[in-house]
C-alpha cells in the first residue's frame, strides 16, 4: 500500500469572523474486515478511525469513522476564523499510525 | 421421488425453523440501529427536524455515496450543536460515522462519503450541547452494493 497521502483545501485569505470551508481527502483503502481474499480467507479491517482538525490548538471539528466510510475518506466541514493561525489536520489509522498536514491561513 | 408421512414433516419443520432464522437475522439489523440511537441519546426519543440528510435518491455505486448532514443551530458557545451520528440500517454494522462539532465550527455541517450494502434507510441523529436530540431519516436506493466484493 502506498502511503497515505493527505490533500487539503484551506482558502489562503479570509476576513475575520468569516465562515469557511474545509475540504480533506486521504488516500487509504479503508478495509471494512467484510471482504473476502481470493481462497475466501477474510481481509482483516485496517481503517482509518479517527480525524481531527485543529485551529491554533484548539479542536474544531472531529470525526469518529466506521468502516462504513468510503475508501480515500472524504470531509467536507466549515470553520469560524477570528485571528489568523495554522490548522492541523490529523488522521488516525487502525495499526496506530497517525498522518498530519498543517495549512496556513491569513486573516484580514 | 415421493416422501414418507415422516419426511413431509421433518421438511416442514426444518423449513420453518430456517424461515425463522432468517427473519430473525433481518431484524438484528434494525435492532442494532435503534440500539446505537438509544445509546447516542442516552435513551430518550430524538425528534423531527432541526437536523436534515443530504443524500442522493438513487445510488448507482453502493461503494461511495455523497451524504452531506446539516443542523440548524446558531453554534455560539451557549448553543451548539455537540455532535451527529449517522447510521445505515442495512449495512452489516449499522455504524458510519460520528461528526463531532464545536462553537468554533461556525456552521455545523459536514460533508463525506459512505458505503451502502443495499437499498436502507441513511439516519443522522444530532444532539445539542443542551443535550436535546433530533433524527432523520432518507432512503436512498442502492444500484450495486458496497460491501463484500
Amino acid at each position: 500500500m502506498a502511503d497515505p497521502k493527505p490533500r487539503v483545501k484551506v482558502p489562503k485569505k479570509a476576513a475575520a469572523g468569516e465562515v469557511i470551508t474545509i475540504k480533506t481527502l486521504i488516500s487509504h483503502p479503508m478495509e471494512s474486515g467484510q471482504r473476502k481474499d481470493k481462497q475466501g480467507n477474510l481481509i482483516p479491517r485496517q481503517i482509518i478511525n479517527k480525524f481531527t482538525c485543529e485551529f491554533n490548538g484548539q479542536v474544531v471539528f472531529s470525526c469518529d469513522m466506521d468502516p462504513a466510510v468510503s475508501a480515500n475518506p472524504y470531509m467536507e466541514f466549515n470553520a469560524k476564523v477570528n485571528e489568523s493561525g495554522t490548522f492541523k489536520f490529523t488522521w488516525v489509522d487502525d495499526d496506530g499510525s497517525v498522518y498530519a498536514s498543517e495549512n496556513k491561513i491569513t486573516v484580514e | 421421488m415421493s416422501f414418507t408421512r415422516r419426511q413431509v414433516f421433518g421438511l416442514t419443520i426444518g423449513a420453518a425453523a430456517f424461515v425463522a432464522a432468517g427473519s430473525r437475522v433481518s431484524f438484528a439489523a434494525t435492532d442494532q440501529t435503534e440500539e446505537a440511537i438509544k445509546a447516542f441519546t442516552g435513551g430518550a426519543e430524538p425528534k423531527e427536524g432541526t437536523v436534515s440528510l443530504d443524500t442522493p435518491e438513487i445510488a448507482e455505486n453502493g461503494n461511495t455515496v455523497p451524504v452531506g448532514v446539516s443542523v440548524d443551530s446558531p453554534m455560539t458557545t451557549d448553543s451548539f450543536v455537540e455532535s451527529v451520528l449517522i447510521l445505515a440500517d442495512g449495512n452489516p454494522n449499522p455504524a458510519v460515522a460520528t461528526f463531532h462539532f464545536t462553537a468554533m465550527s461556525g456552521v455545523a455541517e459536514a460533508k463525506t462519503r459512505i458505503r451502502l450494502a443495499k437499498t436502507q434507510n441513511v439516519i443522522a441523529v444530532a444532539k445539542m450541547n443542551d443535550g436535546s436530540t433530533f433524527i432523520d431519516r432518507k432512503e436512498v436506493k442502492v444500484t450495486i452494493g458496497g460491501c463484500g466484493g
